[in-house]
C-alpha cells in the first residue's frame, strides 16, 4: 500500500497527489512514470512523475478525473493509500546542453512537462515554455513553470488568460520572428502534439513528443502500447515513453487510443449511478 | 511382490464441453480417492524407476504412488513436496506425455500410468488439509535475492528457504505468481491454487516484495551492493513477438500475453465488476500452434466469441502444444486452419480490425528446428471476416535486467547466459534460469532450473 501523504485540487477535475513511495522517489527521473492501480478490482494505468522528494520518500502524481480508475483515485484522501504503484518506469528523458529548448505542456500535459522543463534548465539550457489551456481556471502549474523557466507563455482557447489560440501559435510566431530553437518537447492531448510537429518538420526542429497509450504492465511484457515511429513497431513502456515527434504515427495512436472507448464509458456511468445510488 | 492385476488407465471426469466454454471454472475435476487407488495401483513400482529421469525435478514418483495404493495420501504429498515445491500447479500443466510419462514402462504398452494426474490428486489433498509449516531450517545468516516470483523463482525460493537461508522475492506484478497468474487461465489452473502454494511459500519464510521491477526500480548491482549474498534472476518471458504483417497495430490485435494478462491477471472476464476492459469480440482468429496460443482461443470462446479459428502455418504434427490442450480446444468448438499463413490484417476507417488475408500452405524439406518448413502455395490467398486477431507466436527475452547490467553476459537471441548445471552467470554471485535462459519453454523446466541454481547458490554460500 502507498500512503497518499497530501492531496489538492488544482483545477476543476485535476488533482495533485504526493504519494510515498521511497524508493521509487529516490530513483526517478524526468521523463519517467508509474503505473497505478487503486484497488484490488482496479484496473492498471500510467501516470507521468510529476516530481519526487528524496527525502520525504514521496513522488508526485497530477491527474485528471477522466474515467472510472481516476474518479476511484481523486475519491481518496490524505491518510488513506493506493493499493498499487510500480515504477519508475520508462526511459528517462535525454537531458542534454543543446541551447535554446522550448517546452509545450497542453492541458493536464503540462504535468509531464514540468519536470523535462526543469531537468533542461539545470543543465543549462535557455528554457521557453509555452501552457495551455481550454481556459484560465483549468491553466495547472503556471507558477512553478514559471519558477524555473526564462520565458513563459501561456494560451487559453477562450482567452480568458495570456494569448487566445494555441500553442502552436505562439510557437509559429517565435519561428516567424527568426529566433533560433534547438530543440522542441511537447507533451499533450495527440492533436497538439501532432500540431507542434507539423509546425517544426518544415525547419526540421528536433521535436520529442512523450506518449501516453493504453498500457497494462509497464515493463514490457504484453506489447499493448505499441506504437508506430518510423514504420517500426516500439513499445511504449520499455522504448518511450518519449519519441522523435516526426516520426510518430500520431493518427494510429489516438485509433488505438479509442479501442475501449465504448466499454470505458459504460463503467464510468455504472460508477457513477453505485455514487449516486449509495 | 506380485504386481495386482491392471485396470485400465483411469478416466478424469470433466466439465462436458457445452458447459465449460460458457465458464471460467476449471475443466477436470480431478480423481475421487477410489479412483486415485486403482490408477496407484497400475504402477509397477520399478527398481529403475525411469519415470524420475524424465522429471526436471526428479520426484520419487513410484514412492509417492506406492502411498496412494496404500491410501497414505498425506505422505504421497509430503514425498512429492521434498523434490517440488509446486505440485497441485505441475499436476496440471506439465507435458506429463514428454517427460516423466513418456519412460514409464506401461507407456510402451501404450498406456503409462497417469502420473501427472496422481500428483495433481495427493497435491489437492494436501492443500485440502490444514497446512504444515516444514521445520524452520537453521538460519545461515546468507542473504538471497530472487528476481520474478514466477514458477522458476518460487521454486528457488521455496528450496533455498528450506535450507535456511533468508530469502526475498522481487516480483514486478501486484501479484505473485508469473507466468502463472498472468499466462495461465483459470480453467486450466486456479488462482487460488497459485495463492495456496505462494501462501506456503511464505509460512516457509520467503518475503515477497510486490511492485518491484528489478532493473528500474534498483539494479542488480545494488541489490548485492545493499547485502544480499547472491541473486537469481528468473524474470521469464519478455516482448511478445509480431509477425511484421501489415495490420498488426490496428485496434482488436492483441499479443496472447495481452489478451490473457487483461483476462487471467486482470480479470477482465468479470468487467465491469473488475475495471480492465476486453473486447467482446465475435469472430476472433488466433495465429500460433502452442499452448498460449490454444489457452487463448479457450479463453476466446470463453468470452462470448461465435467463431474462433486457430490459424497455424504447420500441419497438426508440428504444433508445439500439448495433446490434451489440442484435444480440449478442439472439443470446445475452436476451428483449426491448419497450413495456413496470415499476410495482412485488414481494417476499416475507424482503425478497427474487420479482417485478414492468409495464404495456405505446404510442408517442405526440414528447417534448422528439424520440422518441415511451410512453403506457400501460389495463389491461394483468401480472406476472412474477424473482428479480433490473436498473436501467439512467442516472445524474446525481457530486456531491462541485461540493459542495467553491463558486465551480464548476454546470447545472440537476448537470453541470458548461464550454465546449464548450477544456472551461473557470467557475472559471480548472479544465477539465473527459466525463460529468461532458455526462451519461451514449460514451466516445469523453468521450475527444474530455479531447483537446480538453488542447489549451486547453496553450496556456494555455504562453501565460502
Amino acid at each position: 500500500m502507498f500512503a497518499i501523504k497530501k492531496k489538492r485540487l488544482i483545477a476543476p477535475k485535476v488533482v495533485l497527489m504526493e504519494v510515498l513511495a521511497p524508493k521509487i522517489a529516490r530513483k526517478r527521473r524526468a521523463g519517467q512514470f508509474v503505473i497505478l492501480r487503486v484497488n484490488d478490482t482496479g484496473e492498471r494505468f500510467p501516470l507521468t512523475i510529476a516530481d519526487s522528494d528524496a527525502e520525504a520518500g514521496t513522488i508526485t502524481i497530477i491527474f485528471q478525473i477522466a474515467g472510472k480508475s481516476t474518479a476511484l483515485l481523486a475519491a481518496l484522501n490524505e491518510g488513506e493509500a493506493i493499493q498499487d504503484v510500480v515504477g519508475p518506469l520508462g526511459r528517462p528523458t535525454h537531458i542534454e546542453k543543446v541551447g535554446h529548448v522550448v517546452c509545450i505542456g497542453g492541458g493536464v500535459g503540462i504535468a509531464p512537462v514540468y519536470p523535462i522543463l526543469r531537468a533542461m534548465k539545470e543543465i543549462g539550457n535557455r528554457v521557453t515554455s509555452i501552457i495551455s489551456a481550454r481556459s484560465k481556471d483549468l491553466l495547472i502549474l503556471e507558477e512553478e513553470m514559471r519558477a524555473h523557466s526564462d520565458d513563459l507563455k501561456v494560451a487559453t482557447d477562450d482567452g480568458s488568460h495570456g494569448f487566445k489560440g494555441f500553442p502552436t501559435q505562439i510557437l509559429q510566431g517565435m519561428m516567424n520572428g527568426g529566433e533560433r530553437i534547438d530543440l522542441v518537447v511537447a507533451v499533450g492531448p495527440v492533436p497538439l502534439m501532432r500540431a507542434v510537429c507539423e509546425v517544426t518538420r518544415p525547419r526540421g526542429i528536433p521535436t520529442v513528443v512523450s506518449l501516453n497509450p493504453i498500457m497494462v504492465d509497464g515493463t514490457g511484457m504484453c506489447g499493448g502500447c505499441r506504437v508506430s515511429v518510423g514504420g517500426k513497431t516500439q513499445f511504449v513502456c520499455v522504448d518511450g515513453p518519449e519519441f522523435d515527434g516526426h516520426q510518430v504515427d500520431f493518427d494510429l495512436l489516438s485509433k488505438r487510443l479509442r479501442t475501449y472507448a465504448d466499454l470505458e464509458r459504460a463503467s464510468a456511468e455504472a460508477h457513477k449511478c453505485k455514487i449516486g445510488a449509495g | 511382490m506380485k504386481p495386482p492385476a491392471r485396470a485400465p488407465r483411469q478416466k478424469m471426469p470433466e466439465q462436458s464441453a457445452e458447459e465449460r466454454v460458457k465458464n471460467f471454472r476449471e475443466v477436470p475435476y480431478g480423481y475421487p480417492p477410489e479412483t486415485a487407488k486403482i490408477e496407484a495401483a497400475r504402477c509397477l513400482q520399478c527398481k529403475t524407476a525411469p519415470c524420475r529421469q524424465g522429471c526436471p525435478v526428479e520426484v520419487r514418483i513410484p514412492e509417492f504412488i506406492r502411498k496412494i495404493r496404500e491410501g497414505d495420501f498425506a505422505e504421497a504429498n509430503r514425498i512429492i513436496k521434498g523434490d517440488n515445491a509446486l505440485p497441485a500447479v505441475c499436476g496440471r500443466v506439465c507435458p506429463q506425455e514428454d517427460q516423466c510419462e513418456k519412460l514409464c514402462v506401461l507407456a510402451k504398452k501404450g498406456e503409462s500410468v497417469a502420473i501427472g494426474r496422481l500428483e495433481r490428486f495427493a497435491a489437492d489433498y494436501g492443500l485440502a488439509q490444514a497446512p504444515e509449516t516444514p521445520p524452520p531450517a537453521a538460519p545461515t545468516g546468507r542473504r538471497v535475492a530472487v528476481v520474478g516470483a514466477g514458477p522458476a523463482g518460487l521454486t528457488c525460493a521455496g528450496d533455498l528457504a528450506r535450507l535456511g537461508h533468508e530469502v526475498t522475492i522481487f516480483e514486478a506484478f501486484h501479484a505473485p505468481g508469473g507466468v502463472l497468474v498472468y499466462g495461465i487461465p483459470e480453467f486450466r489452473l486456479p488462482k487460488a491454487i497459485v495463492q495456496a502454494e505462494v501462501d506456503a511459500l511464505k509460512r516457509a519464510g520467503v518475503k515477497i516484495e510486490l511492485n518491484a521491477v528489478i532493473g528500474k526500480v534498483e539494479t542488480i548491482d545494488e541489490l548485492l551492493a545493499e547485502g544480499f549474498d547472491a541473486v537469481f534472476i528468473g524474470t521469464g518471458a519478455g516482448l511478445p513477438n509480431f509477425m511484421g504483417i501489415p495490420g498488426e497495430n490496428l485496434g482488436g490485435v492483441y499479443s496472447a500475453n495481452e489478451y490473457l494478462t487483461r483476462s487471467n491477471l486482470m480479470k477482465a472476464y468479470r468487467f465491469p465488476d473488475f475495471d480492465t476492459p476486453i473486447i467482446r469480440s465475435r469472430r476472433v482468429a488466433v495465429v500460433g500452434g502452442g499452448n498460449v496460443a490454444m489457452d487463448a482461443a479457450r479463453t476466446a470462446l470463453r468470452l462470448g466469441a461465435e467463431e474462433v479459428r486457430l490459424v497455424y502455418r504447420r500441419s497438426r504434427e508440428e504444433m508445439p502444444a500439448r495433446i490434451e490442450e489440442i484435444h480440449h480446444a478442439e472439443e470446445e468448438g475452436v476451428r483449426f486452419e491448419l497450413l495456413t499463413n496470415p499476410i495482412e490484417i485488414l481494417g476499416d476507417d475507424q482503425g478497427r480490425t474487420r479482417g485478414m488475408r492468409c495464404l495456405r500452405m505446404k510442408l517442405g524439406e526440414p528447417d534448422a528446428s528439424g520440422r518441415r518448413r511451410p512453403v506457400p502455395m501460389p495463389g491461394s490467398e483468401f480472406e476472412v471476416e474477424l473482428d479480433t486477431v490473436i498473436i501467439a507466436i512467442g516472445n524474446t527475452p525481457n530486456p531491462l535486467i541485461p540493459s542495467t547490467t553491463p558486465d551480464l553476459k548476454v546470447g545472440s537471441h537476448g537470453t541470458i547466459v548461464a550454465d546449464k548445471e548450477t544456472g551461473l552467470t557470467s557475472k559471480a554471485r548472479v544465477f539465473a534460469g527459466g525463460d529468461i535462459v532458455t526462451g519461451a519453454a514449460t514451466v516445469i523446466e523453468a521450475m527444474g532450473a530455479g531447483k537446480r541454481a538453488a542447489r549451486a547458490i547453496h553450496a556456494q554460500l555455504m562453501g565460502g
